[in-house]
């Protein structure tokens, strides 16, 4: 692999399937979900790679399968030329302290049995950072001040807090260990508007700090163009098109990309009066058995007979800008 | 309004809740009304009392721990509020229906999807069940449910989201009522389906000709959707204006700051997001001062003594602040 200071993170023909067993007593494999299904991109240090997609396209496992939570089905994941596929035991696990994430559910991803202070100081102690009691709180209280909460907390439990600042303890254990890359799994969708925007935000504001790259999983398109430098659409399982954050905006080409961006809700009554809708028909279809060919061809609005038949390849259509759709001149 | 217009017509609605914490004051007094086939959008954040308010009307709290302290809400010249229980019965579902935000829990689920809505039409309209089941297949062809007829017996895990929210949306409908309340009901649906959903509303609406209040905490899905939006905040209404002026003219510095925190996909330039610090109040007491004042930039000294009540600042524009953010003094 070519030697580029700038590349962080290489993921190349990644696969996740999920066996389905069959409910019947010995348990046969019965089917298999084909949740990730040969996806690659590129990630560069310090930029945010937005993956969008709806419900079960498969972005979250991909977040998951880059961090070696789930281990591939086949596929190489190479974070600074290292394939993570192949680490495993005590290599993997410190590898793994370069790449964190933050989970959607703040409810959820805090341990309520630990204070603050433990949940923060955790990954310290995990890998044997710390050296004294006093030098961990005081650690403690920085990393709390860096996201903005009163590092007085320390000894209070998570249900004491509020989803946004449950959200920014998060943040800060992700934080603890200076980590490269930060794979942010819906981290505001929990939350409720006025507060969504303080944690995207101070986001932004730690990635300018501390140089982080983000691989940033949302389904809300509009908050993704904002925080976003380069963004990849998903659809059950495979990525579609993948472009500079303006160029996708503006120039969609993948009938999905543009069906979903016209789906999204402007909030002013003068545009949405004006807009043109593209509304797809159906559902999208399961990923035990996903369309033959393109993927997207059951609910395309322009589909052809060679959809059906051949699987499109990813085609770069212009500089950086990539799409895997047939119809694409 | 021309008064012979108005469907709905509530007054001084306050509802609360005994918890063992104390008195939770979840809905302060609020008056509204709504016109014959008018969309109204109720915008708020969770537990701002939106959806309290509107299972207030169709007497829905659970009680205890709920009550509906005070206030009126005239149907036809009826309180509903003062209704026997028979009597209420008789408008829910039939006159007045609502849609729910989870599709999931909000069916019944060891009835089929048939069974479910055929007892709405047996019950309200008095209809053998061969003609509430041939009429029940035809509410699902008009939400655009494929194969109508056979998807009659099956169960609600056996539909997608998308697909029971609209069966749901086909039980509301399903005895023509003159009012839909929908509570958030593409909260939980993705964003191709949410259009789905929209557009199907808006076509049933002009169609049957029926007013609609629509809740959500998604200020771009009513803009879209409504004619006239109402904002609350810790159980009051903050601010009311026709669609137009709501977003192009918002007077409160909650709504200032609510649309300053969304995104806009639309625009080129990434402004920074303007945030809301602070948190939304607890209401375990009634505020003496504004309710948002603790995290309002506005704030003046009037502000901590005496909550605003709404009052009219142009043409059906109501809002409640001592102070006018656009000029940044007192009114």
């Amino acid at each position: 692999m070519a030697v580029d200071d700038q590349l962080l993170l290489r993921v190349e023909n990644l696969v996740k399937y999920f066996p389905v067993s069959s409910g019947s007593f010995f348990r046969r494999q019965a089917s298999v979900v084909h949740a990730v299904d040969d996806i690659s991109f590129d990630l560069h240090r310090g930029e945010t790679l937005g993956l969008v997609g709806e419900s079960g396209c498969g972005k979250s496992t991909t977040g998951r399968t880059i961090l070696q939570l789930y281990r591939p089905t086949s596929g190489s994941v190479y974070l600074e030329g290292v394939d993570l596929v192949k680490l495993k035991g005590k290599d993997l696990r410190m590898i793994r302290r370069k790449m964190q994430m933050i989970f959607q559910d703040p409810y959820a991803s805090l341990n309520p049995r630990m204070t603050v202070g433990e949940i923060v100081s955790d990954p310290l102690l995990v890998y044997n950072e710390a050296k004294s009691r006093k030098e961990i709180d005081e650690e403690v209280r920085y990393l709390l001040g860096l996201v903005k909460l009163d590092p007085s907390y320390t000894n209070r439990y998570p249900h004491e807090f509020s989803g946004g600042q449950r959200q920014r303890i998060g943040v800060a254990r992700a934080l603890a260990l200076r980590p490269q890359l930060i794979v942010c799994d819906e981290p505001i969708s929990a939350l409720d508007v006025s507060i969504q925007a303080q944690v995207v935000n101070l986001l932004v504001e730690l990635q300018k700090q501390f140089k982080l790259t983000y691989l940033f999983i949302a389904h809300d398109l509009s908050m993704v163009r904002h925080v976003c430098d380069r963004v990849a659409v998903m659809y059950l399982g495979v990525i579609i098109e993948l472009a500079d954050c303006h160029e996708l905006y503006h120039n969609p080409l993948h009938p999905y990309t543009q069906a979903l961006l016209s789906s999204v809700p402007i909030p002013d009554p003068n545009v949405e009066e004006k807009r043109q809708r593209t509304i797809l028909k159906g559902e999208i279809p399961s990923p035990v058995n996903p369309p033959s060919g393109c993927r997207f061809r059951t609910r395309c609005p322009i589909v052809q007979a060679v959809c059906a038949k051949l699987k499109p390849e990813w085609r770069e259509i212009k500089p950086s800008h990539f799409v895997a759709c047939h119809l694409v001149a | 309004m021309d008064t012979q217009d108005i469907l709905l017509d509530v007054q001084g609605l306050e509802t609360q809740f005994k918890m063992p914490d104390g008195l939770v004051y979840a809905v302060n007094g609020v008056s509204f009304s709504l016109a014959n086939r008018e969309t109204v959008g109720l915008v708020g954040e969770s537990g701002c009392g939106k959806s309290v308010t509107m299972l207030s009307i169709l007497r829905l709290i659970p009680s205890p721990p709920g009550k509906i302290a005070a206030g009126s809400a005239l149907f036809h010249g009826q309180d509903l509020l003062k209704m026997s229980n028979e009597e209420i019965r008789q408008v829910r579902g039939a006159q007045i229906s609502i849609v729910f935000q989870d599709p999931m829990t909000s069916f019944n689920s060891v009835l089929t999807i048939g069974r479910q809505i055929t007892e709405t039409l047996e019950t309200h309209l008095g209809m053998s069940s061969s003609q509430a089941k041939k009429r029940a297949v035809e509410l699902l062809e008009l939400v655009g449910i494929p194969k109508a007829k056979d998807r009659l017996n099956d169960y609600p895990h056996q539909f997608s989201g998308g697909m029971r929210q609209r069966t749901m949306i086909a039980m509301a409908l399903a005895c023509r009522p003159q009012i839909l309340i929908a509570d958030e009901p593409t909260t939980a649906l993705d964003v191709t389906i949410q259009a789905q959903i929209v557009e199907l509303v808006k076509r049933l609406r002009d169609e049957l000709g029926m007013a609609i209040i629509w809740i959500t905490h998604d200020l771009g899905i009513i803009a879209g959707l409504a004619q006239r939006v109402i904002v609350m905040y810790g159980g009051y209404f903050i601010e009311e204006a026709p669609v137009k002026e709501l977003y192009g003219n918002p007077q409160h510095p909650y709504t200032i700051g609510l649309l300053g925190s969304l995104p806009r996909m639309d625009l080129d330039e990434r402004q920074q997001l303007v945030s809301i610090e602070g948190l939304p109040p607890v209401l375990l007491e009634k505020p003496q001062s504004c309710p948002f004042v603790p995290r309002c930039r506005y704030a003046i000294e009037r502000c901590q003594q005496e909550n605003p009540p709404l009052q009219a600042v142009g043409p059906d524009h109501r809002v409640a602040c001592w102070v006018d953010p656009q000029k940044g003094r007192a009114r």
